[in-house]
């Protein structure tokens, strides 16, 4: 009744979602890590996130590369079905900007006064946020740009720090490399639920090529995590368990992992939309309360 | 204590040194070659793959529609070459514009030292003519070039077809990265060198040129075709450039996945595939390609007019179109298609090919061996000159010492220096002879002799090859004395040595000839002292020296790429190798002219000098 239905409002403890998703590698060879954030970027933004509440950080611009035989598109099928540049994106940190060292200010909040809104993540202890990185991985670290690299450790730190600050109330962290399960092995702070392509061991692969364009263009993990994304919409009440069903072995060919252990709620309980879309908390209502007439106070339980 | 600071070991292995020295060397010089043998074995080889994480595998759509088209470009080419007698240059001019290129044109002219068989004449004079297609979006930083040469007679029509067709379906792409130079060279080498000389602004070989008016930014990789026929039964890979550098191993791998995913077959040194290395005649099958490119190697000359490009670490490869009896053929829209999409995976690239290795030998097309493996077959034929010079030290410094009549033992004196400079500097006196007369003289020879000038050259040049034999027996008159046990002992280190380095380096540089040169010249050099059979060592010195090597070369050479020859032709050609190498070197700066006549041919000199020392 009323109090469960109260209890069912207020699931989850955030008001507001970021995200902050990130494509570590450039060169023309390296197009599928950008289609596979730029995806994700498109699906956030389509279940309700909007751009200044969305840090994206790409390192390479493959629609305008000179290689690129359609111009100012990107594409995650070879079937060209779906651009996801699209018309309206919006690139915080773009090129040579996207460094280990821009990545964890971005996440810490210590970025120089004269840093702009869009490029911060101002995010407060009722938000939740969704981490999305991908690049080329290896055990315990993350490659940037083809010179320096982020462990695991870095990491796990930075997202302490985020939780010391309160500058997260729940935090999703999905990576698609090789190796990628390394990265949250070391994750110790409340709070965290982590996804990953592959396990220690594993290398995480493309799924298929395309002959027009003649690179690869996009990776297996987040090629079905988008297919599973196309059928949300933000009145969906998938949970996270499903997700973590996305791109079984057979048509992985890796092992996807995931790590609940840190995370105070239930997988089962945890909407989708709690991390990939803003749902705003409304509920219509066709009874007229009113307001004129003496409060009753509740019955006693 | 230590091995060599134990003066009881120290003795103890020197002893040894001194005793099995000849043995050790026998073994060393065996076990050399079989190791050079060994590489063509294919359990020994590795497979060929791609570095290049850039280029990856051949993921493209190849699309060039106009093979037809091509070839009729080509006839209207030849047509045009047999009316203007030479290269059609207003005909390119107007084709590469109407095709949407940037065209310029370059005139050279060359005075050559002296006429060879092909030009008659002394002065050669040509025209390039080259357009650049400009990358659509990119900045004009970087270039890759596609050439075909302007060959006289009813040569390569088809190849400059292919290269016309392959501009206009190239121009209409839109997803170049890169500027494409389309060159077309007159005069094959020469034309070519005058357009690197100043495409770069260098002026390394005295030609005149006029200076190129339009230019493409730093050029990455280099193709040259050759194609006289309308149909293909297979495509020949040719690697080996100037001064036996080869290119990246990364082009040779590129033009292999391209052939087999388009279903071509490729070829390296003109030999076709096999799979049957375990019989004796797949392995002697891999052994002769390897020779063959040994050879090829070692002569120092460009094998294509790709060579001439490696000088300024540009990756060039030439691709040569082969019509044989075979039933299956391949047409022109095929092999467009084999280099539309190595063009396209060239223009991945980010930077220039380096991930593959630059030193390596083809036993067979999908088959290399790297310089870490086939270099231990030439360190173990410089070892037995170490252990040679070794052996010849401790003898030095440990001089049997004489007893004369009267009972009173006599340490024979040291020979002075002059004794041993003497016959250093005659020997390189008669080299240098031997690098300048032969084209200083041409004319007084001409004048004295019924011959023409390439034949005056060559005939010096043998001429003063002998005559270095006659020098020893004066030398000697030359010198107060018979020579002394020590002096021939003193000169034989320093040739021993020298001839070391002097294999050393140039085996580091170029590893055929290095090799080549040491399979001959280190048992001579081991073995020669004065006191072996004058008559018989003399004959085997000849035998083993570098002009017969030569010469013995050309006939092995002519019989790997089964054209055997007979004696007559056999001399003919070898004449001809020998004008072409002094060419070679004034025209494009090959070094094995000046190595052989400066360098290899005074220490060969100076063991003839031991032989005779007495």
């Amino acid at each position: 009744d009323l109090n469960d239905k109260a209890g069912q409002f207020f699931n989850s403890g955030h008001t507001n979602n970021w995200a902050v998703l990130v494509c570590t590698s450039r060169f023309w060879f390296n197009y599928r890590h950008v289609a596979n954030t730029l995806s994700v970027y498109r699906s956030v933004k389509r279940l309700g996130i909007p751009d200044s509440r969305i840090v994206l950080m790409l390192a390479d611009d493959m629609a305008c590369n000179h290689r690129n035989p359609k111009p100012a598109t990107v594409f995650s099928h070879k079937n060209m079905e779906l651009n996801v540049y699209g018309d309206d994106v919006e690139v915080d940190y773009r090129g040579y900007e996207v460094t280990v060292e821009n990545f964890l200010r971005v996440l810490t909040g210590r970025l120089p006064a004269s840093t702009p809104r869009s490029k911060r993540l101002l995010s407060d202890d009722r938000s939740n946020i969704l981490i999305y990185l991908t690049g080329h991985g290896g055990n315990g670290f993350l490659k940037f740009q083809d010179s320096e690299e982020i462990s695991n450790v870095e990491l796990a730190d930075a997202f302490e720090q985020m939780w010391q600050k309160r500058r997260y109330n729940e935090l999703l962290f999905i990576i698609d490399t090789c190796q990628g399960a390394s990265m949250y092995e070391r994750f110790y702070s409340p709070n965290l639920m982590a996804l990953a392509s592959s396990q220690v061991g594993e290398d995480s692969l493309s799924h298929q090529p395309d002959l027009a364009i003649g690179v690869h263009l996009m990776d297996r993990y987040t090629f079905y995590l988008l297919e599973f994304l196309e059928d949300i919409h933000p009145s969906s009440t998938t949970n996270m368990n499903q997700l973590f069903k996305v791109c079984p072995k057979s048509q992985c060919v890796s092992t996807p992992g995931h790590r609940t252990d840190l995370f105070l709620r239930d997988p089962g309980r945890v909407l989708i939309t709690d991390f990939f879309g803003s749902v705003r908390k409304v509920e219509i209502t066709m009874e007229t309360i009113n307001l004129s007439s003496p409060m009753e106070p509740l019955p006693e339980r | 204590m230590g091995l060599l600071s134990d003066p009881n070991r120290r003795r103890a292995l020197i002893g040894m040194l001194t005793r099995l020295n000849a043995p050790i060397c026998m073994i060393c010089y065996m076990a050399g070659v079989a190791w050079f043998m060994g590489l063509a074995f294919e359990p020994f080889t590795l497979r060929t793959y791609m570095s290049e994480n850039a280029m990856g595998s051949t993921m493209v759509e190849e699309r060039f529609p106009a093979g037809e088209r091509a070839l009729a470009t080509g006839r209207e080419f030849a047509a045009h070459k047999k009316k203007t007698g030479g290269m059609p240059v207003d005909w390119l001019v107007r084709t590469m514009q109407a095709r949407g290129l940037e065209v310029y044109t370059q005139r050279f002219s060359r005075k050559l030292p002296f006429p060879d068989e092909d030009k008659e004449r002394y002065m050669v004079k040509g025209t390039n003519v080259y357009g650049i297609l400009r990358a659509p979006r990119a900045p004009r930083t970087e270039a890759l070039v596609l050439s075909a040469p302007c060959s006289p007679g009813n040569e390569n029509n088809q190849a400059v077809g292919i290269l016309l067709g392959l501009a206009q379906y190239f121009r209409s792409q839109i997803y170049w990265a890169k500027d494409i130079i389309f060159l077309v060279n007159e005069h094959d080498l020469i034309g070519m060198q005058a357009w690197l000389e100043g495409y770069h602004h260098t002026n390394t070989t005295g030609m005149d040129w006029s200076p190129l008016q339009g230019r493409g930014g730093s050029i990455q990789a280099a193709l040259s075709l050759e194609l006289s026929s309308d149909v293909v039964t297979s495509l020949d890979l040719v690697l080996e450039g100037l001064n036996g550098q080869l290119p990246n191993l990364d082009l040779a791998n590129l033009f292999y996945a391209f052939c087999q995913k388009i279903g071509v077959l490729c070829t390296t040194q003109g030999k076709l595939p096999r799979n049957d290395w375990d019989t004796t005649s797949g392995y002697s099958h891999a052994v002769q390609t390897m020779m063959l490119m040994v050879l090829k190697q070692a002569s120092s000359r460009p094998w294509g007019d790709h060579g001439l490009f490696l000088r300024y670490h540009i990756e060039a490869a030439s691709i040569k179109g082969v019509n044989s009896f075979r039933p299956y053929k391949t047409d022109a829209t095929t092999v467009g298609r084999l280099l539309e999409g190595m063009y396209r995976k060239l223009n991945n690239l980010l930077e220039r090919l380096h991930q593959s290795y630059f030193f390596y030998l083809m036993p067979s097309l999908t088959r290399f061996v790297s310089i870490g493996y086939y270099m231990p077959a030439f360190g173990l034929l410089a070892l037995i000159l170490l252990l040679r010079a070794l052996d010849l030290w401790v003898q030095l410094s440990s001089p049997p010492t004489r007893t004369t009549e009267d009972g009173v033992e006599v340490v024979p004196a040291s020979p002075g220096v002059l004794s041993i400079l003497t016959p250093l500097v005659i020997s390189h006196l008669t080299g240098v002879a031997l690098y300048t007369l032969p084209v200083l003289s041409q004319e007084l020879a001409v004048e004295h002799f019924p011959v023409s000038e390439t034949e005056a050259v060559v005939l010096t040049a043998i001429a003063i090859y002998t005559a270095g034999l006659a020098l020893p027996h004066n030398t000697h008159r030359l010198l107060a004395g018979e020579g002394t046990e020590q002096g021939w002992k003193v000169l034989k280190l320093v040739a021993v040595l020298y001839l070391a380095v002097l294999l050393g380096c140039t085996a580091l540089i170029n590893f055929s000839l290095g090799f080549i040169l040491a399979l001959t010249l280190v048992p001579l050099a081991a073995f020669i002292t004065p006191h072996v059979p004058k008559t018989l060592s003399a004959v085997v010195m000849v035998i083993l020296s570098p002009g017969l090597t030569l010469l013995f070369a050309v006939f092995f050479f002519q019989e790997l790429q089964e054209t055997p020859v007979t004696l007559q032709e056999g001399w003919m050609l070898y004449l001809s190798v020998i004008s072409q190498g002094i060419l070679d070197h004034a025209l494009y700066g090959s070094l094995l002219y000046p190595l052989a006549a400066l360098l290899v041919y005074p220490c060969w000199l100076l063991f003839w000098n031991i032989l005779f020392w007495k």
